[in-house]
């Protein structure tokens, strides 16, 4: 069951009571000591965690407000999924403009880690397309931030990791679609240079690129994968429409099931499985932007150490040499996961004073908890990051030091100054030491 | 099936909120009484826009009996009649509070007995007069049988399943039924305070218990089901050997 008192990585654990909230118009309940808004818990780390707090559960804050379908700007409670957004809406000819690799994360989650999708190359993150939300403190003061109002407030809420309020309600710009579709173009290729120039080639013409990486081969195949390119359209003539996910990882494994040999033989076959020349096919957005909604728990192969998922970006001068090292370093290990992606970030300016995107290459990968072999990998990781002037992203990470992180967001010591005094994170005072 | 007329007392409550968002979505036209008019608004804009027909509301206290027949008049009204009503407020009283203090024991079972009761036979009589429509009414498990950690709660829940079994004996018309829903442990404000466990269900899990029973006219309802075999079984103890267990 979903007690809500892990976050998606399974690790770490923490001890903390939980309060539901269910009324906007309420003040936040009474609680001892720190407190923290929780979304829907799809952070891998520990920035939705609050060891010895109080989570306070947003999750019942799920209601629509109003819904203009003249310009579809859509205003709803901070607990709405953001699948049941897209489920009520595709069907009118709306599309969220941004959403991450799944669609079970809340409206205020995506904007307190200002979250990124396939296609920000082309329209930037989340919270570009926030128009507004209210923010609730614990000192019972409300604040409508935008742009335009608060916007102090907006640029420390957006990416603000839930430290400084809580958002009750938020008003986002929607995008117009023709159907529930879209056109993709997938094939492979054999190195990673491969993957910038297609990258490059496609910006332009496709709204979508994303590029699954095998990230357990050395030498000539370093850095190779599948590349994958599509934009938003209407039913095919033929559409099936697919399934819903039935599949579930039923129990947390003893053991890893993500190990060497599952490893090499996964991703040997992924690679080889794809086509060599570029292949068209229709998707319905389902399959296509949430592949692993298909199987829910997923996270429950990694067995009960959990895993810890790595996410960086490296700056556009460096990025090539970059990911080659990082991705050398990978391979060497033998650790590393079935689904390592690679993503060319666009350079439209994220809103928040801590957003994580920006301009450059991303790389993200999981990692099962191996203890101290897999902790050193990533600080060595983090060495190369460090160098190339890139970043690591909070909402992915349980790890990274606080003198990394600080390096990271230069932005943190403006940041302070509007955390809510009663808030207060695992990840936050992880980073503060 | 759409576009039917529905009338919701208690709706804010989780369950009823997850129920009248499944009629929403099939465009029906929702009348929405709770007592707090700032909070059913907000559960009326998230109707709208999830696709209902029309949504309006109104305020009631169910302790406020003399303002019953107007709520049921302006629903009524509002609607052009009704298709589908359910009766949802309910309150988890102390049960030992209830032990050592008489008036609040009689307060909770206004509430949770009587208040249904009044509003059940006023609606029954709007269908007897239209000659078609669903009473559907949330009762509980807890009204099979007396236990000592909830029996005021129990009895007034056992008054409104006695009074909906005789109600549907007497509305025999072919359109009209009368549904008792008894829900097992559901997770909401109600019971926020217990620990969960594997009985536990979903508000959205019983509201889709209800409308299904709803549409197959079904009278009375477990939800989930195997509360049925359960509460069999628990009826089924004698009650020398029961008044010697803790339930
Ligand atoms: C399979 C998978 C794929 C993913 N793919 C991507 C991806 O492609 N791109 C990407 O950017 N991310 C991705 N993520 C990460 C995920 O999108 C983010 O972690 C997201 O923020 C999770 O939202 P949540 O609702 O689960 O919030 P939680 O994880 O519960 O919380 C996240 C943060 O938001 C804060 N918060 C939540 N609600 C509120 C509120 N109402 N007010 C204030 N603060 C609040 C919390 O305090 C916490 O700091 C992925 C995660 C998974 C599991
Ligand atoms: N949860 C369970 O385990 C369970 C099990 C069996 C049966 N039930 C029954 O299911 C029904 C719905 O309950 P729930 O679980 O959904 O809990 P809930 O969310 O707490 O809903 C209870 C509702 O009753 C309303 N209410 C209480 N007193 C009222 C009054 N005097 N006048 C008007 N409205 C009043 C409340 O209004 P406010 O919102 O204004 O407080 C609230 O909307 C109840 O009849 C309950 O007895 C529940």
């Amino acid at each position: 069951m979903d007690d809500g008192l892990q976050s998606w990585g399974r690790y770490p654990t923490a001890q903390q009571s939980l309060l539901r909230l269910r009324d906007r118009f309420a003040p936040l309940p009474a609680f001892d000591g720190h407190a923290l808004p929780r979304g829907n818990g799809r952070s891998y780390g520990d920035v939705c965690l609050d060891d010895g707090g109080t989570l306070l559960d947003v999750r019942g804050l799920d209601r629509f407000i109003d819904f203009d379908p003249a310009t579809g700007v859509l205003r709803c409670e901070a607990g709405m999924l953001l699948g049941t957004i897209l489920e009520l809406l595709v069907p009118r000819g709306w599309f969220l403009p941004v959403v991450p690799g799944t669609c079970f994360v809340t409206v205020g989650g995506a904007i307190a880690n200002d979250v990124h999708g396939k296609n920000h190359h082309a329209v930037g993150s989340f919270s570009c397309h926030v128009q507004c939300f209210e923010l609730l403190r614990s000192d019972g003061t409300r604040r409508v931030c935008s742009l335009n109002e608060n916007a102090d407030w907006f640029a420390a809420t957006v990416g603000g990791l839930g430290l400084t309020g809580l958002i009750t309600w938020v008003e986002l710009q929607l995008r117009p679609v023709a159907g529930a579709w879209f056109d993709t173009e997938t094939r492979r290729f054999d190195r990673l240079d491969d993957f910038f120039e297609l990258s490059e080639t496609s910006a332009r013409s496709f709204e979508y690129t994303v590029a699954w990486v095998d990230c357990t081969t050395r030498g000539s195949a370093l850095g190779r994968g599948v590349f994958s390119r599509a934009n938003h359209c209407a039913a095919p003539p033929t559409a099936k429409l697919p399934r819903e996910g039935r599949l579930r990882m039923p129990v947390v494994s003893p053991f890893s099931l993500v190990n060497g040999p599952t490893l090499r033989v996964f991703n040997w076959q992924h690679f080889h499985r794809a086509p060599k020349t570029l292949q068209q096919s229709p998707q319905h957005y389902r399959p296509w932007l949430f592949p692993l909604d298909g199987i829910r728990d997923w996270n429950r192969m990694y067995g009960p150490r959990g895993f810890l998922q790595y996410q960086c970006v490296l700056p556009p001068a460096v990025a090539r040499d970059g990911m080659r090292e990082l991705l050398e370093r990978i391979a060497a290990s033998g650790q590393g996961s079935f689904l390592a992606v690679l993503k060319q970030f666009g350079a439209i300016v994220s809103p928040g004073l801590l957003s994580f995107p920006r301009p450059g290459t991303t790389l993200a990968l999981d990692f099962a908890n191996r203890g101290r072999v897999t902790f050193e990998l990533l600080d060595r990781l983090d060495d190369i990051v460090v160098a190339a002037g890139g970043a690591v992203y909070p909402a992915k990470d349980a790890r990274m030091s606080g003198e990394r992180f600080r390096t990271y967001f230069p932005a943190w010591r403006q940041f302070e100054a509007f955390i809510d005094p009663a808030f207060s994170s695992g990840f936050w005072r992880r980073v503060m030491q | 099936m759409n576009g039917r007329r529905i009338l919701i007392v208690g709706a804010t409550s989780a369950i009823a909120e997850a129920t009248a968002r499944l009629y929403a979505v099939r465009g029906d036209a929702l009348f929405l009484v709770a007592r707090d008019a700032r909070r059913v608004q907000a559960v009326a804009e998230d109707l709208r826009v999830r696709g209902a027909a029309s949504v309006q509301t109104g305020t009631l206290d169910v302790a406020d009996f003399a303002a019953h027949a107007d709520t049921i008049e302006s629903a009524c009204a509002a609607l052009g009649g009704l298709d589908i009503v359910l009766i949802a407020h309910g309150t988890l009283p102390d049960q030992s509070r209830c032990e050592s203090d008489t008036d609040l024991a009689l307060r909770e079972f206004a509430i949770n007995g009587t208040a249904t009761i009044a509003l059940a036979s006023r609606i029954a009589r709007k269908l007897e007069a239209q000659g078609s429509g669903t009473l559907a009414v949330i009762s509980s498990v807890a009204g099979d049988r007396g236990r000592a950690s909830n029996y005021l709660y129990g009895s007034a829940k056992a008054a409104v399943s006695a009074y909906l079994s005789g109600l549907r004996q007497r509305l025999s018309a072919p359109d009209i039924n009368v549904l008792t829903i008894k829900p097992g442990f559901v997770d909401t404000p109600m019971t926020a305070a217990f620990r969960k466990g594997a009985l536990w269900a979903k508000p959205e899990q019983i509201a889709r218990g209800i409308v299904r029973a709803i549409d197959r006219r079904r009278g009375v309802v477990y939800l989930p089901w195997f509360w049925r075999p359960i509460m069999f079984t628990i009826r089924a103890i004698p009650e020398s050997l029961f008044r010697r267990i803790r339930l």
